[in-house]
């Protein structure tokens, strides 16, 4: 059947299945792309939760330990700094060693590394709470080193044998695993600790102190600053060519990119100004800068949806603009403004790359304080550690990031809902 | 006294001062005078004397205090060190600033009695600093609190002082815009004169290792920018490949295909993405994407970098795509529905109307969106300082490593520093392009997108 001798239903009917095809391929392309999304969303989710679980447990190795108060040199009675002086570490060993009878040095050595470089703190921090338990025996569940904690989280049970730990070292840890002496516990040390370079003692407190109190700066600064800034240029500000200047420019600002606003902090504030690096102060100021449009143009939007009704009503009752403005305007419009500024903090709390510029990436063992300590952030935290080429750092890299998230989570929910909640139709 | 009890000591009197002003109206009033305000505004005027001009000076203290104080010290620093070289007067200041700091270490080096110089100097500065705060504090007080009479026009004068800090507000935006041009273009031109414009832009090897001493030999550093800007528009286009037509058919698929449920669903979960730091996505496209494209590449016999420009394009394309989605959603909303009506009527079918009416009707939007994203792109760190490389190829292939501008900024500004080397300063002049290229896009990208939208309302 050639063209000529068809019929134009024909004709019609052919174009039609052609054009139905077309549309149901579109439909497709478009549907496998939200579905691309959304998938990317739950892989990216799946491999934080599958990678950063883990995480939070901790294993430990429960040990009946003598408090040898004539090895340690010290009584009850002992001055607080004689108490934290003494050898803790020479204590475990000393316990290990007649406990396991390793042969030689070299075995000794590899013994001792399979407890954490941080278990002297565990029992000094034992002895210092409660004096009394020096001379006495007592059970302590102490941290072992990153290798058989990831060996018994994840190897264990394989039958495989272990890249990290000697065959000698497992015929050990099987020993204790067989006395029920090794077990999993939840990691607080990952809460209360600040950064450290052995994995397992190191923990986010020190992060997230940084981060609130960055948080903190940020928020006492870009919230007034953001607030006056919109009312002026919704309410008082001429219509005039440098208004739509100052306005074409906090858009453009709104989208400069973040690593900008770290090198104006550099110049700025630490070589100009001469705020210290590292501070959770220049951080805030940083963010804050960062910040700002956001807040702004969120609340010039609040501002916006409050009718021209109200206004009148109050210019017309004999109140002057700045009464009006902040009798009945600005009460109305701070919902909106509110959720803006969650909002905005939402995206300080992520950000990263300015802080980086600032110093914010030190390696900072303390909790900071105050605004003026060293300190670094979450982000930042989480930059570092991915560096880390230990396995439980990775691990711990995923866990902070779930905590990131969450905190996240949290303060868009808290914006959708008091949008939700105090959100007025007119 | 330091900074923040002088901010306490503001704050009580801000308290205070209003209290003060506020009675002092209403016992002018009580006494049977007409006040031309309320008491609050009375209040209101007292507290805002008392506490703004004491807040500016301290403002400028803390800006001012610290050159003050170097410039003193550098008079009291030995011979020596003075007439060396500026660095070598830096580094003797923080010394000093050090010893201070630790007075046992006070007897220990030659600059010991600098130290003790500034140790004395910052003991006067606090008290003379407390001294001019609190004067001013009981000034303010003072001149207001006679100034309130019947007809003192309250009101007006503190209308006028709002607005005016009202303004102060909103030209902040407008100073950090100056600020980051000015302190990006300062350290620009500095490093423009030790390396020529025309090299820094068209220069093809980048190797910013300065050498130490002036005598070392090779190692005078090189900073061609080239390869820089070919990372950087590698991985963007890889990321806009994957982007743009996911974030497109996604927002063509919800605003026009979708039934309401899908869409109050699908909408937020997508823009999810956009709200994950990027500091996560980097860490995913460092250990996850990139051992599997690795892992994907050498199955099938082919030489894949550890850090390929691939798997941070990648991962930034997946990133960038709500953002896509939901700029071409709002353009998409915004054509009006007559015109698809219209379509439909000529027997069009939904593709047929989306892709010869919708789309051309929203183009300049989409554009816009487009550019937008692009310069997101441009601009984007973590996640190419975590999974794409330091080195500086100059190569079109995905599967190479490659560096960008901002990975550059990061690994030159990270660390310590010294503040004139070409190596620090090259970091402002990649900013300075990075600052120009996204405020360009983004100008244009604006503009395209308001013109088009008056089109339709």
């Amino acid at each position: 059947m050639t063209d000529s001798t068809m019929t134009t239903r024909q004709k019609v009917e052919a174009s039609m299945r052609r054009r139905r095809a077309a549309e149901t391929r579109f439909r497709l392309y478009g549907m496998a792309s939200v579905l691309f999304g959304l998938l990317c969303l739950v892989v990216l989710f799946g491999d934080i939760f599958s990678k950063g679980t883990s995480a939070f447990s901790q294993t430990v190795l429960t040990t009946t330990i003598e408090i040898d108060g004539d090895y340690l040199d010290i009584t009850p009675d002992s001055s607080e700094s004689d108490i934290m002086s003494a050898n803790y570490d020479g204590l475990i060993k000393r316990h290990f060693k007649n406990d396991v009878q390793p042969k030689g040095r070299s075995e000794a050595r590899s013994l001792f590394s399979l407890i954490s470089s941080g278990a002297g703190w565990q029992i000094q921090s034992q002895v210092l709470e409660d004096p009394s338990i020096i001379g006495k025996t007592v059970t302590v569940d102490l941290l072992v080193d990153d290798d058989v904690d990831q060996w018994f989280k994840h190897e264990y049970g394989n039958d495989s044998g272990s890249v990290r730990l000697s065959e000698k070292q497992l015929e050990w840890i099987t020993g204790w695993i067989e006395s029920d002496a090794l077990k999993t516990q939840f990691n607080t040390t990952f809460f209360v600790n600040g950064d450290s370079r052995e994995p397992e003692l190191a923990g986010i407190r020190g992060a997230i102190t940084g981060t609130l109190l960055t948080l903190l700066v940020t928020f006492l600064l870009s919230f007034p600053i953001g607030v006056a800034a919109a009312i002026y240029l919704e309410e008082f500000a001429p219509k005039n060519r440098l208004t739509e200047i100052v306005e074409i420019n906090i858009n453009n600002l709104a989208a400069v990119p973040s690593i900008t606003f770290g090198l104006l902090g550099l110049a700025i504030f630490i070589n100009i100004f001469g705020v210290s690096r590292s501070t959770p102060l220049v951080g805030g100021l940083v963010l804050t800068l960062m910040t700002l449009p956001t807040i702004i143009i969120s609340g010039r939007a609040a501002i916006k949806a409050v009718p021209p009704s109200i206004r009148e009503a109050a210019l017309g009752l004999g109140a002057s603009k700045m009464q009006t403005v902040f009798h009945h305007v600005l009460p109305l419009a701070m919902p909106g403004m509110l959720t803006g500024t969650i909002i905005g903090m939402a995206q300080a709390l992520g950000e990263t790359a300015p802080l980086l510029m600032i110093g914010m990436i030190a390696f900072v063992v303390d909790v900071p304080g105050f605004i003026n300590d060293p300190s670094t952030v979450l982000p930042v935290q989480i930059f570092l550690w991915s560096d880390s080429p230990e396995r439980a750092f990775t691990e711990r890299t995923s866990g902070a990031i779930m905590v990131l998230l969450g905190f996240l989570i949290i303060m868009n929910t808290a914006a959708v809902m008091l949008r939700r909640r105090l959100e007025r139709r007119w | 006294m330091n900074y923040s009890t002088l901010l306490i000591a503001l704050l009580i009197a801000l308290g205070a001062a209003y209290f003060l002003g506020r009675n002092r109206a209403r016992s002018l009033a009580g006494q049977g005078e007409s006040m031309h305000s309320l008491p609050t505004h009375y209040g209101a005027l007292t507290a805002l004397w008392t506490t703004l001009p004491p807040l500016l000076i301290l403002i400028m203290w803390v800006m001012l205090e610290p050159r003050i104080v170097d410039a003193l010290l550098t008079m009291q620093l030995p011979e020596a060190i003075r007439t060396a070289s500026e660095a070598e007067v830096r580094l003797a200041l923080s010394k000093v600033h050090n010893i201070a700091s630790d007075p046992s270490m006070m007897g220990q080096s030659e600059l010991g009695s600098v130290a003790a110089h500034l140790v004395d100097l910052e003991q006067r500065a606090a008290i003379l600093k407390g001294g001019v705060i609190l004067s001013l504090i009981l000034l303010g007080v003072a001149v207001t609190w006679r100034r309130i009479q019947p007809d003192l026009r309250a009101r007006g004068e503190v209308e006028r002082i709002v607005r005016v800090m009202l303004f102060a507000s909103s030209a902040i935006a407008v100073l950090t815009t100056l600020g980051i041009l000015v302190s990006v273009l300062f350290e620009a031109v500095l490093f423009f004169q030790k390396v020529s414009p025309i090299e820094f832009l068209f220069g093809t090897t980048w190797s910013p290792q300065v050498a130490l001493r002036a005598d070392q030999s090779g190692s005078s550093g090189s900073f061609g920018a080239v390869p820089l800007f070919a990372g950087t528009l590698l991985i963007s286009a890889i990321a806009m490949f994957i982007a743009v037509p996911v974030g497109l058919m996604a927002a063509i698929y919800l605003s026009e295909y979708a039934t309401s449920r899908v869409r109050q669903l699908a909408k937020p979960a997508l823009e999810v993405l956009a709200g994950i730091p990027t500091v996560v996505y980097g860490f995913f496209a460092a250990l996850t994407v990139a051992p599997f494209i690795r892992g994907v590449g050498e199955s099938v016999g082919l030489d894949v970098s550890s850090e390929s420009a691939l798997a941070a394009g990648l991962v930034m394309g997946i990133m960038i795509i709500p953002f896509v989605s939901s700029l071409s959603d709002d353009v998409i909303n915004a054509v009006p529905q007559s015109l698809r009506d219209g379509s439909y009527g000529l027997g069009a079918t939904r593709s047929e109307t989306v892709r010869q009416v919708v789309i051309p009707a929203a183009l300049p939007g989409i554009v816009g969106a487009v550019m937008l994203a692009v310069s997101r792109a441009i601009g984007e760190t973590m996640i190419v300082a975590m999974a794409a490389g330091l080195a500086a190829n100059l190569t079109a292939n995905p599967l190479d490593s490659v560096t960008t501008v901002t990975v550059q900024i990061v690994t030159l500004l990270v660390g310590d520093q010294e503040f004139d080397s070409p190596k620090t300063l090259a970091a402002f002049a990649l900013g300075l392009v990075l600052f120009i290229v996204t405020l360009v896009l983004n100008f244009v990208a604006i503009k395209i997108v308001q013109k088009y939208r008056e089109q339709y309302d």
